[in-house]
């Protein structure tokens, strides 16, 4: 590391940061709190107005063609394949595209070449057949690493959708690499300390270690094409950035690489709007620039968050209601000492929503406490109404388990930066797993036996303690498959589709979350409450397959904050992970569990026959942990209550509840509510204007 | 004792200051034209609540309801005159702030009984949020099926007894948009020197969908929802009223 305080760093209070890889501390030792109100802010300069229209006019082409303006066809995208692209090289302050031009989605076959071509036909390209011949005949993929280790049942159980939305044939994502590091300490020095961890690494030949040492060394190639990468578009960012606009540049190529080495699920960047505060306020208080510049800095960096791409296939785009890429930016929160962590450029980012416009991604993520100031919420309240563009989640929760320098992945799934990264692993369907339960395993919509030909239940109504008793039978089944058709997956993600800069940009020794995750929760509560409170007739088909189901009777739903059917919910929720617990996880991944879909629950709903709830086949599942629509009758605290009783502990992957609001129903109008009405002060004022 | 309850809403936001626990109480002798709950109507349904189980229920959403407290609507909750009073009291034994919205219909000035059991309730009670649908009488009885007399002694009752008030008004096309009754009725608030906010709605047509489900025809039929100009407009004309009233007593 650092020999001496370098001269970059000029300014900044030392600690901790300026001797070992720590941004953390240097954050702490040097952020500026801001708790006022957003009056400063500056809106859009002349050149974002123009990049941002010439971004719209390149939209409006590319919805126009179809979805997709341009592919790459023949390069396989690396950390260094393509030359420099932009906008307009004279008014872009941040530059950088994952191929040589805006709106071009690169080529990415490491996770599977099959999904590749197929992205490229389905838009009307053709992958270059030496590529196709490459990737098939000398260069295994993940996808094909993993369907050599599949086993029949595994397969089965995919098909069926009973686990679904698996990354077995593209990239797992879900990994935040600490792209601060890249600005704060420039590339020579990463390579220095990488080099060495490498050097202290175990010398014991085992797999482990062997495996180890060769990551290393992946990372280290990276490191030296993230500098290449620099030169490409001028820049030396071997040393650490000097100012704000060097920061913004440095630490977004540290993300450029990433977003040109994985087309992840969710290619998340971290937590950086205090971190690069740092640099704007330095630059401000020695009059190197002014607010229009340092807004500007954000906007031209956030419209670049906002242009990254990939080729995905319209299967991939309809599971997640369209093309994300889950850019997601966590922002505010409160260190552990208490202190909020919110600046001048936590309000910045979210301004661009104003002078951009309303975008889902990057997906602003508000790091909630109740210890945020105040002028900073209502300024967050202002922007969730105007743009509803906003997700919010738990710090005070959160940094219980991860302290104060953690991200998002994705929605909702929290990883500290740099140090703790989470093998994704999609979700099991647990409605299905009570149709399954109750059908004895066999597919209510394929008709098919999928799982273990458990005894089925018999006669015409269902009896609760018959089917929970099936029913918990079938999740242990479904837990034990589940766990290892996900070690299966990234096994063979580490072998062929190693994130290479991503992991260069993290400690050497990372915990590893496994994280799972279920959908259907409200349907299995309700479903179970309906068999426990009213009376439910099973109607089976000519094969004796329960196929539909009559309810006798009212019973209490899960939303209305009812401990009858929410401890249902929860019990189903602790069972299960529980289950998870019991199996191994690869690399020692510490399993979690997500209750998780914010779009792919339509998808899901799809392929899920009718439910003892009433719900029917194909309706969607609720979203998350989301009550099922329409079933929650007692208010948003009532639904909201029942979403919070889910235990955390048992859920650490994030639980999301999506909230929807008429602006109506928030309060009363100004234009026709008259509030604080003071009859005597109204005559007084009357009184002296008659005079 | 037990109350007849219609349903509660966890998460109140139109129904008095702050976010609020609303009960929806069972029950009511209007008839109003335009009324959206028309199932809180019959009366001796609903589900059978004490005054301790609804505080319970509310307890559980106190972390949600920022300066808000507890709203009684309907249905006409002063049906259930006793059971409020018991209601608010204990609610105010635990510091938590009341409102009652109502109709006043159920008011009898003459009647030294129930003007005592109504000077009882205000003792606990921090808002009323009182709805006059219409200041004319004739044209109320057309609306509501009842006179509104006892309805405006019940505000002017509330002006002596000091307690704050919110009055409502509902702009419905063709039936209250007309400048001489709003400017009227703007003159009679003029009167009250408890009044605290004034709340135009304009009015919208979600009622419907209830009375299709219930069997029942829907009395406005096709009247249009109102636009919300109309609603400012009617605010604009109420406020002058009210300050003629005002400024005539300072002439006096």
């Amino acid at each position: 590391m650092a020999k001496e305080f370098l001269q970059e760093w000029e300014g900044f209070n030392p600690g901790r940061w300026s001797t070992s890889v720590n941004v953390r501390d240097f954050i702490l030792k040097n952020f500026t709190p801001y708790d006022g109100d957003e009056s400063f802010l500056a809106g859009p300069t002349e050149a974002t107005n123009k990049l941002w229209q010439q971004v719209m006019e390149l939209s409006e082409k590319e919805r126009e063609a179809g979805g997709v303006l341009d592919m790459d066809t023949k390069i396989v995208s690396t950390i260094t394949s393509h030359k420099a692209g932009y906008l307009d090289k004279n008014l872009e302050q941040i530059v950088g595209f994952q191929t040589d031009k805006p709106f071009k989605r690169s080529l990415q076959p490491f996770g599977g070449i099959r999904m590749a071509q197929k992205a490229c036909q389905e838009n009307g390209y053709e992958v270059d057949p030496e590529v196709v011949e490459i990737f098939t005949k000398y260069r295994k993929t993940h996808n094909q690493g993993v369907f050599d280790a599949y086993t029949p049942e595994m397969k089965l159980a995919r098909h069926a959708a009973i686990i679904t939305g698996l990354p077995d044939a593209y990239g797992r994502g879900r990994i935040i690499g600490d792209y601060r590091r890249v600005a704060l300490y420039g590339v020579d020095l990463l390579i220095e300390d990488k080099k060495n961890q490498l050097a202290t690494s175990l010398v014991r030949m085992t797999s482990k270690n062997i495996r180890l040492r060769e990551e290393l060394a992946e990372q280290l190639r990276a490191l030296d094409d993230l500098k290449k990468l620099g030169e490409i578009y001028g820049f030396d960012i071997s040393r650490p950035a000097k100012n704000a606009k060097e920061a913004i540049q440095w630490l977004y190529f540290g993300y450029l690489a990433a977003v040109k080495e994985q087309n992840g699920a969710a290619m998340s960047l971290g937590r950086t709007s205090t971190f690069l505060d740092i640099y704007i306020q330095r630059d401000l208080e020695k009059g190197l620039i002014t607010e229009e510049q340092a807004q500007e800095y954000i906007d031209h960096f956030i419209m670049k968050l906002r242009l990254v791409k990939f080729a995905r296939t319209p299967e991939y785009n309809q599971l997640f209601s369209g093309d994300p890429t889950w850019v997601t930016e966590s922002i505010g929160g409160v260190s552990i000492d208490g202190v909020p962590m919110v600046t001048k450029t936590s309000f910045r980012y979210l301004h661009t929503l104003d002078n951009l416009g309303p975008a889902p991604e990057p997906n602003m993520t508000v790091l909630w406490s109740k210890k945020l100031p105040q002028n900073f919420k209502k300024f967050c309240a202002k922007m969730s109404i105007r743009t509803s563009s906003i997700q919010y989640e738990n710090d005070d929760m959160m940094r219980v388990t991860h302290g104060d320098d953690y991200a998002i992945a994705c929605c909702v799934s929290s990883m500290r930066i740099g140090k703790e990264m989470q093998f994704f692993g999609a979700r099991a369907n647990l409605a299905k797993c009570l149709l399954y339960a109750i059908n004895g395993g066999v597919d209510e919509r394929l008709k098919i036996q999928v799982g273990p030909k458990y005894r089925p239940v018999e006669g015409d109504y269902l009896d609760f303690d018959d089917v929970m008793e099936k029913y918990e039978d079938m999740m242990e089944w479904l837990a034990g498959l589940y766990v290892n058709t996900l070690n299966v997956i990234h096994y063979m993600h580490d072998k062929y589709c190693y994130e290479k800069i991503q992991m260069a940009l993290h400690d050497r020794d990372v915990k590893r979350y496994f994280a799972t995750g279920i959908a259907g929760l409200s349907v299995v509560a309700d479903s179970l409450s309906a068999i426990k409170y009213a009376k439910v007739k099973c109607i089976r088909d000519e094969n004796g397959i329960v196929t539909d189901y009559e309810i006798e009777g009212d019973f209490p739903k899960y939303g209305n904050n009812d401990d009858r059917v929410d401890s249902i919910a929860v019990d189903i929720v602790t069972k299960f992970m529980n289950m998870i617990r019991k199996h191994h996880t690869y690399r020692d991944g510490v399993p979690t569990m997500s209750i998780l879909t914010i779009t792919s629950n339509v998808v899901y709903g799809k392929k899920t026959g009718n439910t003892p709830d009433g719900r029917k086949m194909g309706v969607p599942l609720a979203p998350g942990a989301n009550p099922m629509h329409g079933r929650d009758t007692h208010g948003a605290a009532a639904s909201l209550s029942s979403v919070a009783k889910l235990p955390f502990r048992h859920a650490q992957d994030g639980i999301s509840n999506t909230f929807s609001i008429v602006p109506d129903a928030l309060g009363k109008d100004s234009q026709v509510f008259v509030g604080d009405l003071d009859i005597e002060s109204i005559a007084k004022e009357l009184n002296s204007d008659g005079v | 004792m037990e109350g007849y309850i219609h349903s509660t809403e966890s998460f109140g936001t139109v129904d008095g200051p702050g976010i609020r626990f609303v009960i929806f109480m069972q029950g009511c002798p209007m008839r109003c034209k335009y009324c959206h709950n028309p199932d809180t109507w019959a009366i001796g349904k609903g589900e059978v609540r004490t005054a301790e189980s609804l505080l319970e229920e509310y307890e559980s959403y106190k972390e949600f309801l920022k300066n808000g407290g507890i709203t009684c609507t309907g249905g006409e909750p002063l049906l259930q005159l006793d059971f409020v009073t018991e209601l608010f009291e204990k609610a105010k034994q635990r510091k938590i702030h009341t409102c009652l919205d109502t109709s006043g219909i159920t008011f009898m000035p003459e009647n030294e009984q129930v003007v005592e059991k109504f000077k009882k309730l205000m003792k606990y009670t921090d808002l009323v949020m009182l709805d006059i649908k219409h200041i004319d009488d004739e044209e109320h009885k057309k609306l509501t099926g009842h006179s509104n007399k006892n309805i405006l002694a019940f505000a002017e009752f509330l002006s002596k007894e000091g307690t704050e008030l919110w009055v409502r008004h509902v702009v419905v096309p063709g039936i209250t948009d007309n400048d001489k009754y709003l400017h009227d009725l703007g003159y009679f608030l003029g009167g009250l020197k408890n009044l605290k906010a004034l709340d135009v709605l304009p009015y919208h047509t979600m009622g419907k969908a209830k009375y299709e489900q219930l069997g029942m025809e829907y009395p406005l039929g096709d009247t249009p929802a109102a636009d919300k100009s109309l609603a400012v407009h009617a605010k604009e004309i109420i406020m002058e009223g009210l300050k003629d009233r005002l400024r005539k007593k300072e002439g006096e």
